[in-house]
């Protein structure tokens, strides 16, 4: 099992969502995050103009089985792409155990349902 | 503002001659106008609205989210202080009236507690609604303790006006003590000396219809002085930080805007033409200054930002505010056009240039948006308006020259005294935020209270 945490552009979501649904990964977490980074840009504020090197992002949490693991990054990579610096990264962590509250499955099987394809 | 005091004890009672051939007239006797008076009770709550909460949203959704408390805390706690020392003393030194030499500065202390002054009486000031009383002299036709209300209301928002220039570096003790002693000290002579009928400066002719003087220059000068003793916040770097909540911003700047008719409207202390006609200039001078502000931002940021058109509607309302029974409709798209145009270059050109950390451009705004209204009442007061008053649009320079000391004797003595209390505070108490509070914020620090709390 493993966790992908992709930092994305807030302006990316709604493609990269898209992205996910159609490769059938439906489940996941996501909120908005506030970074520091080397790229500034023109901020406004009551009049000043100066720069700003605090960059608003958005932060998905998604935990897979090791099959799905390719096709969600892909996914998450293509539809978030622009080309320009600032899309973001992908981080992949290993997952030890996974266990469902409801009923104590653990394992791979806590991150499906039997019954969806 | 002409604000005409009769001293009844100075003049001697007389008796109504009455002739043997003619039957006695009838007794004079004063009455409440329930038209003004009702206008004005609703006048003094709108004022009230525009510290809590206007100003207080005004200026607590322009800080960061861990001080929003503490500038609603000042504003709440300012009404409350400041209003128990309006009756204690306040009124009595501003509005009260003592014989020798320290007439023209000072009112003394005779009506402290409104002591000799009962429900029934009517009140010794007033503009344009007056009557006469049954020994030959003039009153108003609002009850007294209606106009001690409206004025207790300037009071306690002038001290208000200053914190957006302290924001988020205030130790909270300080500030109290600090505010208290100000508006004893301070906004209580220059009141007494621009709107009693024996101050010095109304005495002089200096025209200021609802607060220019007394409310914002004091204030604005007052609060660049703070900015400089205090020193700026740790974490400034040369430009504004970003607002925390602009829709309480907007809310504030719409509750400021709403509550400015009582403020300005109402100094005329009737319910008349004059009331009319400052109602009328004063919108129009927020509407000329907020639209003006909205192109300035726009052409200089590139983009027209909420926060733009509401401190402009806000310096709009600050500079016709000495204008505002003095100045007709042109004068007020004048006062909006001007001020706007003045005070965006000095908040967003100059302030930054120069460097130092007036938080919420109290000084900027209200500072140099008293300033420009003041000294335009003495180039657009127009005899249209209130025939016995005109600037130097219609001749009249000499009123101009009378703006210009009201405005820089309020400049110096605010200054002054805003050091030598600052220094006072500083030494005595500590008035500056240590660096732990200031980084952990105001709210946690000086209240123990979270504004936003992240779950329940």
């Amino acid at each position: 099992m493993k966790k992908i945490e992709a930092i994305i552009r807030k302006s990316k979501f709604e493609d990269v969502k898209k992205a996910l649904y159609d490769v059938d990964i439906d489940w996941f977490s996501y909120w908005d995050i506030t970074g520091l980074g080397k790229s500034t840009e023109d901020q406004v504020v009551r009049g000043q103009i100066f720069q700003s090197n605090y960059i608003q992002r958005r932060m998905l949490s998604i935990v897979v089985r090791d099959i799905n693991l390719e096709k969600t990054v892909n996914a998450i990579m293509t539809a978030a792409r622009t080309g320009e610096p600032g899309d973001g990264k992908v981080f992949v962590y290993d997952i030890e155990e996974t266990y469902r509250i409801r009923n104590g499955e653990k394992g791979p099987e806590a991150l499906y349902n039997k019954d969806d394809k | 503002m002409k604000k005409i005091f009769l001293s009844l004890a100075a003049l001697g009672l007389t008796t109504l001659a009455v002739s043997a051939q003619t039957a006695a007239p009838a007794a004079i006797v004063p009455v409440v106008d329930a038209g003004d008076t009702a206008w004005m009770i609703v006048a003094c709550a709108l004022v009230l609205l525009m510290t809590i909460p206007g100003l207080a949203l005004f200026y607590g959704g322009l800080v960061r989210r861990k001080n929003v408390l503490n500038v609603l805390m000042q504003c709440i706690i300012l009404m409350a202080v400041i209003s128990v020392e309006w009756v204690a003393i306040g009124y009595s030194m501003s509005f009260g009236s003592i014989k020798g030499a320290l007439a023209p500065y000072i009112g003394g202390f005779d009506w402290a507690f409104l002591n000799g002054i009962s429900a029934s009486d009517l009140s010794p000031y007033f503009i344009s609604h007056s009557q006469a009383t049954a020994d030959g002299g003039t009153i108003g036709t609002i009850p007294h303790f209606v106009f001690i209300m409206f004025q207790c209301m300037f009071a306690v928002i002038t001290p208000g006006l200053i914190l957006g220039a302290f924001a988020e570096r205030i130790k909270f003790k300080g500030f109290l003590v600090f505010s208290l002693l100000w508006a004893i000290i301070i906004y209580n002579p220059i009141a007494h000396w621009v709107w009693s009928g024996d101050g010095w400066l109304f005495k002089m002719g200096a025209l200021d219809f609802a607060g220019g003087t007394v409310v914002h220059i004091n204030a604005g000068i007052a609060a660049i002085v703070m900015a400089l003793l205090l020193g700026k916040r740790r974490d400034y770097q040369g430009h504004a930080i970003p607002p925390h909540n602009i829709p309480h911003v907007f809310i504030g700047a719409s509750l400021l805007w709403f509550g400015w008719f009582g403020f300005n409207a109402g100094s005329g202390l009737a319910a008349d033409g004059l009331a009319g006609n400052a109602f009328l200039v004063t919108h129009i001078a927020a509407a000329t200054a907020a639209l003006v502000w909205a192109l300035l931002d726009w052409f200089h940021g590139k983009k027209p930002t909420i926060v733009g058109v509401c401190t402009g509607a806000v310096a709009g309302l600050v500079a016709i505010t000495p204008a505002a029974g003095f100045v007709d409709v042109t004068g007020a798209l004048i006062i909006g056009l001007v001020v706007s145009l003045i005070c965006f270059f000095m908040v967003a050109i100059v302030k930054p240039k120069l460097g130092y950390d007036d938080s919420l451009d109290a000084f900027g705004v209200h500072g140099i948006g008293g300033i420009i209204g003041a000294m335009l009442t003495g180039v657009l007061a127009t005899p249209a308006v209130q025939a016995a008053y005109s600037g130097a649009a219609f001749g009249n320079w000499h009123q101009l020259g009378v703006q210009g000391i009201a405005t820089l004797t309020t400049l110096v003595y605010s200054g002054v005294g805003t050091f030598l209390l600052f220094k006072l505070v500083e030494k005595t108490i500590g008035i500056r935020a240590t660096v732990k509070e200031e980084s952990l914020g105001l709210d946690e620090s000086q209240h123990g209270e979270t504004a936003y709390t992240a779950f329940d």
